[in-house]
């Protein structure tokens, strides 16, 4: 396959698994991620993919299928958001303790209630401290050229971890936009021949995956969990380095737009950066020095790298599609413990924005711009709310 | 170029439809696209409105469009019912599925902004026999504005139908397309 497509998210994420015909998918539909395990049910049923596919009765059943028959060294795909995430919270940890290399893709959408069914990163956010690699796609090409390379960096043998490829409900599950595929061949080179690396079914070799595990052992496993994560920011730009190669299209933990003579900084995640980037043209053409940085890793969290893109910079503002009720957003948090030691820290100001899907506009955030110009600003800004 | 269109309809009208063959055909010429409807508790007949950029650059912003080049109004019945003319740019135009002239629409409108009529309800009742108007709209779309080719739009059609829709419908589809292209006003 060659050429543009004009395709949505899921459908492009649907796309990627096809080229990969992964050994098993198990999941659960529910909005806005449907598409994804329609499609690809379409092509399980017409043939074009040899994958089994396990119709669950639930998000927990889903994960749990998915982390026994990755155990048993099948490669495995799910997807899910928001609720059904949440219903599997309980078995993220132990994809990520069993070290299960199984890539999950989550179409963002806010965790009611009231119920709610458009894009936050609430859903995310909640599972964001269980041990998954978590990448995040600002257009429908990331979407669908992060499910691709979340099977490389989840199997190589320094990580061995699941690995979650997020992307913004609605905004890109359901918006065509236009996006190039590889070529299945390639597809298929590029992820090669899945070798599991102490699959349950090695009869020659056995192991067991998912004893209990007590006070003398569970501590080291946490701790090699961490030592995982942390090995796997090399892995990362390996694969994304590989991927370059093959696409043209070359990809970093982080991204940064304009920020070498900026004094105004803005970190985003997801659809949001590419809005945010238009925000910095337009100021720019103004003559402010803005400039903004995409977090397109969040686990694991680029801290280096952020530290050296943010030191010197007269204020940082860190957008949050997130709220963690009585305290600010998440990565606010995180990016406030990383700067916090850096002789020439900027000031650090939170924008909590875009709640269930709340629609944010170019002029939205230039406003965050000038606020931090004119100092304006409160240490945690709810950007957009109606009060 | 970077041309923003904003689409008024009624659920079950294919404005979803014609928004993704618009957005198709302009990949189809290597430009950039953003289409997407407004989802909302829509249901068969309540207004619901939907978005596409496009673009020859990739295009970044992921909003909705509040400040269009161009408005698409799908069902007349709206007119009057729903501020289709909100934000629309000075320089910008309306295309209207209408029974009138532009300068009927006008004055129903009290606007002076730039408008086009076309009775394609009319048109797709005679050539496929529904009143469905949204394969008429495109082809009067591209008639004044130079979006997209008329030839390429054509071919998009053709090639989304293709086994979707039986062969008799989709030259029907392409007939209302054609008549709709010479009739706009």
């Amino acid at each position: 396959m060659t050429g543009n497509l004009g395709i949505n998210g899921d459908s492009a994420v649907a796309l990627a698994w096809k080229q990969v015909d992964p050994d098993v998918c198990a999941a659960y539909p529910i909005t806005p991620q449907t598409i994804i395990v329609e499609r690809f049910s379409d092509y399980v049923a017409d043939g074009e993919v040899e994958t089994e596919f396990v119709c669950t009765e639930s998000e927990h059943s889903a994960m749990t299928v998915c982390i026994a028959s990755a155990s048993a060294g099948a490669r495995t795909v799910t997807a899910t958001a928001s609720a059904g995430l949440a219903y599997m919270w309980e078995t993220l940890g132990i994809a990520s303790g069993l070290r299960v290399p199984l890539t999950m893709t989550v179409a963002n959408r806010a965790l009611s209630g009231p119920l709610n069914i458009h894009c936050d990163h609430s859903d995310v956010m909640a599972a964001r401290d269980l041990g998954w690699i978590i990448m995040f796609a600002e257009n429908v090409q990331e979407a669908y050229d992060n499910a691709i390379m979340a099977m490389r960096i989840a199997e190589h043998p320094d990580v061995q971890l699941p690995v979650m490829t997020n992307l913004d409900g609605f905004i890109l599950t359901h918006a065509i936009e236009r996006m190039t595929p590889l070529d299945s061949h390639t597809v298929k080179d590029f992820v090669g021949e899945y070798k599991p690396l102490y699959p349950l079914l090695d009869v020659k070799n056995p192991v067991t995956h998912g004893v209990m595990d007590l006070q003398d052992s569970y501590f080291e496993h946490r701790y090699q969990v961490n030592q995982a994560m942390k090995a796997s920011a090399n892995v990362i730009e390996q694969v994304f380095k590989e991927f370059g190669k093959i696409s043209g299209r070359h990809y970093d933990m982080i991204e940064t737009y304009m920020c070498d003579d900026a004094d105004y900084v803005t970190l985003t995640i997801g659809s949001t950066a590419g809005t945010m980037k238009a925000a910095v043209d337009e100021l720019r053409a103004e003559g402010h020095k803005v400039g903004a940085v995409k977090l397109k890793v969040m686990r694991p969290f680029p801290a280096q790298k952020l530290r050296d893109v943010m030191a010197g910079k007269k204020c940082v503002a860190v957008m949050d599609r997130h709220l963690i009720v009585g305290v600010s957003g998440p990565v606010f948090l995180e990016v406030a413990a990383d700067l916090m030691d850096l002789p020439d820290c900027p000031k650090l100001v939170n924008y909590v924005y875009g709640l269930g899907g709340r629609d944010v506009m170019v002029e939205d955030l230039k406003q965050v711009y000038m606020n931090m110009m004119n100092d304006k600003q409160d240490k945690v800004n709810y950007l957009g709310v109606k009060l | 170029m970077n041309i923003e269109i904003v689409w008024h309809g009624r659920g079950g009208q294919g404005v979803v439809t014609a928004n993704e063959i618009l957005a198709e055909t302009a990949i189809s010429e290597g430009k950039y696209v953003k289409a997407f409807p407004e989802f909302g508790p829509e249901r068969m007949g309540a207004p619901i409105r939907a978005f596409t950029r496009i673009s020859s650059k990739p295009v970044q912003v992921h909003s909705q469009v509040y400040h269009p080049d161009i408005v698409v109004v799908l069902d007349p019945t709206l007119i009057g019912k729903v501020d289709v003319l909100n934000g629309l740019k000075e320089d910008g135009f309306l295309l209207a599925n209408y029974p009138g002239t532009p300068e009927e629409l006008k004055k129903s409108l009290k606007t002076e902004m730039k408008v086009h009529t076309v009775n394609a309800t009319k048109i797709s009742m005679e050539e496929i026999g529904r009143p469905v108007a949204n394969t008429a709209i495109l082809g009067a779309l591209t008639k004044i504005s130079p979006l997209v080719s008329y030839e390429a739009l054509q071919d998009q059609i053709s090639t989304k139908f293709q086994g979707k829709l039986p062969e008799k419908a989709i030259v029907k589809n392409i007939v209302a397309l054609e008549r709709a292209h010479k009739e706009v006003l």
